[in-house]
């Protein structure tokens, strides 16, 4: 079979299940597609070998009963994985060999999926481009010299250029929905609580989550159903009922009520977004949704406070990181003199900027001023949120503000890099999950996403709705593998 | 507001982070946008809001107190830069 990589997951599982395709041969060719696809610079670290061994041995003694019956998968390099090099993008961390597994990625094992290796992404996920990563830019496969968003840029990459079937992402601020949208490909961000966070590099702990990523709802709903489970180790994990979301998945969204909220028409929103909503709504209606206006007033202190209560978590997080335990280190002539080189020479630049702005406003006679008034708004934002749903199911947004940009277009702005986030960045303040979906293109043929916001532990609802719209959308990537000679 | 050489330098010590005179200057220009941006807060009263410290409205789980994982001194130690035996090494601290 020639065109296994361009299989869904769900018919490989399929396939593998009914013998027609073995592991082994599913792994070689997503292994050989990976290695024609290097200037992507998608992987940060391979483990090809590894995985075409652990393909043999299922091969030899396969379980069909299992979800990811000899999968293999190439997962985001935030996720510890035993004995595999798990870098977080940052050259603080190059060296890191982690113990242990985090119970995200065991899930996934656990199901028979194979890791082929570690994907790309911006340095402690900070970035909504990729380019903060240690370890260079990743390509976006619709075009070159075009960001895949972040910053889970080499997740984003790898599913849309079918170098992995599916692949598990993370999302702080937009880190899943946002490169899904940049590459036409599927990112759901669960609710908090809903994936454990124990074995991922923590950047905002109260915001934090893993999600998967795919190239339609099915599959997406699939890995969701897999990776979140009650655990223990992580004490802001939340034991609820789980849905097995793949298997109650349902197209029948009639009667629905879908809100629109008119907050997020944003000053300076380009035509072809405003447009890409009204056929969104459109799509919704004859789905058989009941679009409704509502008003989520705050929308526009969402990224303020964002700013402020990300950093600050992640100036605590990562002040873990001091050359002792593990880790790089750079040799001083004390012990303060070596933590201040440890931490300048191993972070890079935009680390650095938001550890110096979480330590700022964390400060004595600062906190009040900003972390404390952070947190204040962002109850008035969740606020918003509890309002519009006791009149609404769901909520329909555009994903991002714009396409995907030039890479170095706007690596000298850090506000309106951070300005990419304005639609996906209020549903983590107030914990709720998203799903970004591909609905078209703009005029230079770029994807362009929708966002579906739903109430807290309702990911059965969004993934319907997405699965519906998806039907009607009926979107088609245009990837011509200019980067394969 | 304005951020100034000598608070970057304030922010530097407290994160332990060495900045030099030329980094220095691109952060205060750097947080002093970034900070522009934030003081959008300072339109909104909050006097009467609770502050929203975790979305997961539940409280923290208790569970027994029993020893689950033994004996990883080797796991601990292995990535340390610099060890010896069971010990991680650090510039002397003590004259």
């Amino acid at each position: 079979m020639s065109d296994i990589t361009k299989q869904s997951l769900s018919e490989l599982v399929e396939n593998i299940k009914s013998k027609k395709i073995s592991s082994s041969e599913v792994t070689k060719a997503f292994v050989e597609r990976s290695e024609k696809s290097k200037e992507l610079n998608a992987y940060i670290t391979e483990d090809y070998a590894n995985a075409l061994n652990k393909a043999k041995k299922f091969d030899e003694k396969p379980n069909l009963d299992l979800k990811l019956p000899g999968i293999p998968m190439a997962v985001k390099d935030l996720f510890c994985t035993r004995d595999l090099r798990t870098t977080a993008g940052s050259k603080i961390l190059n060296n890191f060999v982690p113990t242990y597994e985090s119970t995200v990625t065991q899930n996934i094992w656990n199901e028979g999926a194979i890791l082929m290796g570690k994907l790309n992404c911006d340095e402690f996920a900070m970035g909504s481009s990729n380019e903060t990563s240690f370890f260079g830019n990743v390509q976006n496969p619709i075009d070159k010299n075009l960001v895949p968003g972040g910053s889970s840029g080499g997740s984003s990459c790898a599913v849309a250029a079918q170098l992995t079937p599916i692949t598990i992402g993370t999302d702080t601020g937009g880190s899943i929905r946002q490169p899904a949208s940049f590459t036409g490909t599927v990112g759901l961000k669960p609710t908090y609580g809903s994936c454990s966070r124990y074995g991922i590099v923590a950047f905002a702990s109260s915001l934090d989550q893993a999600g998967p990523m795919a190239q339609n709802v099915k599959d997406c709903a699939l890995l969701q159903e897999i990776i979140s489970t009650y655990d223990e180790k992580d004490s802001t994990s939340i034991d609820f009922k789980r849905n097995e979301y793949s298997k109650e998945l349902t197209k029948d969204i009639k009667g629905k009520k879908i809100g629109i909220p008119k907050e997020y028409r944003v000053d300076g929103m380009p035509k072809e977004i405003e447009d890409l909503w009204k056929k969104g709504i459109e799509y919704a209606k004859d789905c058989g949704a009941e679009i409704i206006d509502i008003s989520l007033p705050h929308t526009n202190y969402a990224l303020p406070t964002y700013y402020i209560v990300a950093p600050a978590e992640a100036s605590s997080n990562l002040a873990r990181y001091d050359g002792v335990k593990y880790g790089f280190r750079a040799e001083g002539e004390n012990l303060i003199d070596m933590y201040e080189k440890t931490r300048s020479e191993g972070f890079g630049a935009e680390v650095q900027r938001r550890i110096m702005i979480g330590t700022y406003v964390l400060s004595s006679g600062y906190y009040d001023a900003y972390y404390l008034k952070a947190q204040k708004v962002r109850k008035l934002i969740k606020n918003d949120f509890d309002d519009a749903y006791k009149k609404v199911d769901a909520i329909l947004t555009p994903s991002t503000p714009s396409s995907a940009f030039k890479i170095g277009e706007k690596t000298n702005d850090p506000v309106s890099m951070y300005l990419n986030d304005i639609f996906t960045v209020p549903v983590n303040l107030a914990g709720l999950p998203g799903i970004s979906i591909p609905a078209g293109h703009d005029a230079k043929g770029y994807p362009l996403g929708l966002q579906i916001i739903g109430k807290a532990f309702d990911e059965q609802n969004i993934l319907n709705i997405a699965y519906a719209m998806e039907e009607k959308i009926n979107f088609k990537n245009n990837i011509n593998d200019w980067w394969i000679k | 507001m304005s951020i100034d050489l000598k608070t970057i330098k304030h922010i530097s010590k407290l994160s332990r982070i060495s900045v030099d005179e030329k980094k220095a200057e691109k952060l205060a220009g750097d947080l002093n946008s970034i900070f522009d941006f934030i003081e959008k807060l300072n339109e909104l009263k909050t006097d009467n809001v609770e502050p929203l410290t975790s979305v997961a409205e539940t409280t923290l789980k208790l569970r027994s107190d029993e020893v689950k994982s033994k004996n990883l001194r080797d796991q601990v130690i292995k990535n340390s830069p610099k060890e010896n035996e069971d010990y991680f090494v650090v510039p002397k601290v003590i004259e």
